[in-house]
């Protein structure tokens, strides 16, 4: 090490605050996950190993129904807001400035910005209007909206990983002759592959989080885990609850691990 | 320059755009689009039991300020609207000042690890991140809550005789914010932190400065716009947060979030609702644009 | 990445297949309100399947409702909101002859004010609003609205009030010796002040007591008799009191609306629901009574004498069934409401 050891020495207190972050960051999570396999009741006290928790969530038709709804509808979003995204990294990277490009940022980034709340009230105004106009209240509003909010967090690696790239290989099979569909078939879109996972990804465990946008959103029978949850536990807080929560916790866990060791390769 | 790298140039652009298109027009529907309306929203009268009636009005956009009195029909100050507007940006100042305090360290003890181990802490802060806001809120509620981990703790080890009462006050919002949004705090910070050379404190502690001294004068300058960064990034969710104060504010303490639902619920308003979300939108372009000017300056003075 | 897409791809279909036969229905009603073994009997006898969609407060439902297009079939409004239902032409006068169990409408709420002779509304439950007490932290009177109003100092910051707008302010009103629906200036101002001056006492305006009444983490609240009937359940120290100077009544009942899709199933679940045996399922989970005739032999015998369910004699005359108010009256109650809000 070339700083001798003293940075951290010389800023008293450092480590264990950060050591007492990580410790409180982690503690209510696992306090839920530990909590879920409770055989009592009450969430408040400990009354042994149990499963039974898993099965009444397993057993309630809400909770599957919502379950698959979430899948669903955080796989389409992924999907449409990756492509999108991917589309429009390769539009804005790479290549000479050019007007209007700030202009692009900021659309993409919009939902970044906005609060949540004003969006949600937004979309539910602009979405009534339509459900009344051509009487559809299907999963597609749901699915746009998401798509929508994805995008920037699709676009952001993808963007890093175009970055990254050079146009040595590209220019090298445009000399040999190959076709601009070509060299992105073979040569760009194969090196962009882990960006785009990556983005897929983040999008997918975006959508599968959200609460105020998707609540405002819904119609008749669309409630997803989060927002079934939501009135769940505005009325009682039963281990059912830390049940599902552990679980959607393992699922977005997984994604993420995915996610790190995709991008982590990469270095 | 030649007309055929003109014409390249020309074509680029076009690209670009088109390239680009199929995000925007989603982007429109979906995202920026509805926005316009809640903008039409806010000028107009309300409907006879609720949405709107058309025609245009001031009403809403009056009624942020100032309201009729019921009784006597005077127009005064709206201390309701006033006084949830207060609490909500003094408890997101409050929770961007205080991720920042406990932020910086942990940044800090991110960056002075080796770097195969700094990727794994940084991956540790960012699951929580992506950990679904109700689970972590529901979370934080059962440590805090009256019978909670915490009192529990506390009582057993003698340290408080009665239970603390947090749950549903302005500091359980605060503690829940705090949690909710401390990872976005750290991520920027690390990732200006991680830049920056260590090597200029063995330089500055050689020439004898204090260590206040080379907080304030070698890692502030550097780190300053990830402070920005991280404290945009925590002040604007908090300010527009509903999950939050509505499960930890127990509905009593509400934040504007909160408000702005009710106005389209219980309170039948939704003009004021729409103008209210106009105004939070506002506050927080402002805060975005203080936020760019700075990072444009930044990137002027590096150069 | 294939593998798992069409992993997913098939359990959506499975997912598809699993309600195809018996078509659906679409039931939007209030939250932890609905027996789900209510709906597995449905769907055993008709092969339609249920889907509820919770909400949390009568003007959450309208303002979707009357959004329009949400693709409900069902809605379950209270007795104050039927008229605005019927007012703003959202929900259509019901086919008796699709509702043979109709008749087993218990007469007194047959002919009710809101809905006479239940032309649109099937009746669901309906209870009482009070005050539910921890006796183990106050055991003085406890069939008074001062218990939010001027809480005794054992209870000074330690109230939850319901965020129920009509309730609340009925209840205030009766406090200062009105009739809910008041429109005198003078006395909805004393209102507004008692409100606003009980607040500070109060710990939250929040939903889900059952549950936070059973751990104790509430010991004070101003809630629907059912919901603590299930408290007291769970802990024996949870009490419900009628508050003297007058409550609210309420009833919520199942009304068709208009643009429903599943209409023909939407009435086999409306004459399902008048059947005495299910009528007493939906009692048995949100534990209210029902107004369905001969329901009670059905019914679990811990409810036949529980003090939340059967409103002792003494406090019969003290309830006040909740109408729609005029529109000064309902202005002051919007107005003060806000007002509270802050």
């Amino acid at each position: 090490m070339a700083s001798k050891g003293f940075v951290l020495s010389r800023l008293p207190g450092f480590n264990a605050i950060a050591i007492g972050v990580f410790v409180a960051l982690y503690l209510p999570i696992g306090m839920l996950v530990v909590y879920s396999f409770n055989a009592g009741k009450s969430v408040a006290s400990w009354e042994g190993f149990s499963l039974q928790w898993y099965a009444v969530a397993w057993a309630n038709d809400a909770v599957k129904d919502a379950t698959i709804r979430s899948l669903y509808l955080a796989l389409s979003a992924a999907v449409i807001s990756t492509l999108l995204a991917t589309l429009a990294a390769l539009g804005t990277t790479r290549r000479a400035a050019f007007k209007g490009q700030t202009f692009i940022y900021v659309m993409i980034n919009q939902p970044l910005m906005v609060p949540e709340i004003v969006s949600a009230v937004a979309l539910l105004i602009f979405f009534a209007m339509i459900k009344q106009a051509t009487g559809y209240a299907g999963m597609g509003y749901l699915i746009a909206a998401h798509a929508a909010f994805c995008i920037p967090f699709a676009y952001l690696p993808i963007r890093a990983r175009l970055e990254g790239m050079d146009l040595t290989l590209e220019t090298a099979a445009s000399d040999l002759y190959a076709s601009s569909w070509q060299t992105f078939r073979f040569v760009t879109l194969p090196l962009l592959l882990p960006g785009i996972f990556a983005g897929m990804m983040l999008a997918f465990v975006t959508s599968l989080d959200d609460v105020v946008i998707t609540v405002f959103v819904k119609s008749a029978g669309q409630d997803t885990l989060p927002t079934y949850m939501l009135g769940q536990i505005r009325r009682q807080v039963t281990a059912e609850i830390n049940a599902i929560s552990t679980v959607l916790l393992a699922l977005t866990v997984a994604l993420l691990t995915l996610f790190f060791l995709l991008t982590r390769k990469k270095d | 320059m030649s007309p055929a790298e003109q014409a390249q140039i020309t074509q680029s652009t076009r690209n670009g755009w088109l390239l680009s298109a199929p995000a925007l027009v989603l982007l429109t529907i979906a995202a920026v689009g509805p926005l316009a309306i809640v903008v039409a929203y806010s000028f107009m009268p309300q409907g006879d039991f609720n949405g709107v009636a058309w025609g245009f009005s001031l009403e809403a956009w009056q009624g942020i300020l100032f309201t009729k009195d019921v009784f006597d029909g005077t127009l005064a100050w709206a201390d309701a609207n006033l006084t949830i507007f207060w609490r909500s940006v003094k408890l997101s100042m409050l929770t961007t000042v205080f991720t920042f305090v406990v932020g910086f360290p942990t940044s800090w003890f991110i960056a002075t690890r080796a770097p195969k181990a700094r990727a794994l802490w940084l991956f540790l802060i960012t699951i929580p991140f992506w950990t679904n806001l109700l689970i972590r809120t529901f979370a934080i509620n059962e440590i805090i809550r009256k019978e909670g981990l915490l009192n529990t703790i506390l009582l057993k080890l003698h340290i408080i005789s009665k239970p603390l009462e947090m749950i549903y006050t302005d500091t359980a919002v605060f503690i829940g914010m705090t949690y909710v949004y401390l990872p976005l705090m750290v991520l920027p910070l690390f990732a200006s932190l991680d830049r920056f050379d260590m090597r200029l404190l063995e330089a500055a502690y050689d020439l004898y400065a204090s260590p206040f001294q080379v907080l304030r004068k070698v890692i502030v300058p550097i780190v300053k716009p990830g402070i920005i960064a991280g404290s945009i990034l925590v002040f604007v969710p908090s300010l527009g947060a509903y999950v939050t104060p509505r499960l930890l504010g127990g509905g009593k303490n509400m934040m504007i979030g909160n408000f702005i639902e009710l106005q389209f619920g219980q309170g039948r308003n939704w003009p004021l609702g729409a103008s209210l979300s106009v105004t939070l939108l506002f506050i927080v372009t402002g805060a975005l644009l203080v936020y760019v000017r700075h990072a444009n300056r930044e990137t002027t003075h590096g150069q | 990445m294939k593998k798992i897409l069409s992993t997913v791809a098939l359990i959506l279909a499975t997912a598809g297949l699993a309600h195809a036969d018996g078509g659906e229905l679409q039931l939007y009603n209030w939250g932890d309100y609905t027996n789900p073994e209510l709906l597995k009997k449905f769907e055993a006898e008709t092969g339609i399947k249920v889907t509820v969609t919770d909400y949390d407060s009568n003007d959450t439902a309208l303002a979707k409702v009357e959004a329009g297009g949400s693709g409900f079939d069902l809605v379950v409004p209270s007795a104050n909101f039927v008229q605005i239902y019927v007012q703003k032409d959202l929900i259509v006068p019901l086919d008796l002859t699709k509702i043979p169990n109709h008749k087993n409408i218990a007469p007194e709420w047959m002919g009710v004010a809101y809905d006479p002779g239940r032309a649109y509304t099937i009746p669901w439950q309906w209870g009482t609003t009070g005050m539910a007490v921890n006796q183990k932290t106050y055991s003085g009177d406890i069939n008074t609205s001062a218990i939010f109003l001027d809480p005794p100092p054992e209870l000074v910051g330690k109230v939850n009030v319901t965020p129920e707008m009509n309730d609340v302010l009925a209840l205030a009103t009766m406090y200062e010796g009105g009739q809910p629906c008041s429109d005198d200036p003078v006395l909805m101002k004393k209102v507004r002040d008692k409100l606003l001056e009980a607040k500070p006492k109060w710990v939250s305006m929040d939903y889900g007591m059952t549950e936070k009444m059973s751990s104790n983490d509430v010991v004070a609240s101003l809630y629907w008799n059912g919901a603590i009937f299930r408290a007291r359940l769970a802990n024996p120290d949870v009490k419900y009191g009628y508050p003297k100077e007058g409550f609210p009544l309420w009833m919520d009942q199942v009304a068709l609306l208009k643009d429903a899709k599943n209409v023909d199933n939407a009435y086999k679940f409306l004459n399902f629901i008048a059947e005495p045996e299910n009528a007493a399922l939906i009692s048995a989970f949100a534990r209210y009574a029902n107004g369905i005739s001969g329901s009670e032999a059905f019914m679990p015998a811990d409810m036949k004498d529980a003090p939340e369910i059967v409103i002792p004699a003494e406090f019969k005359d003290k309830g006040h069934f909740l109408l729609g108010c005029s529109g000064k009256a309902q202005d002051y109650i919007t107005a003060i409401w806000t007002e509270l809000q802050k």
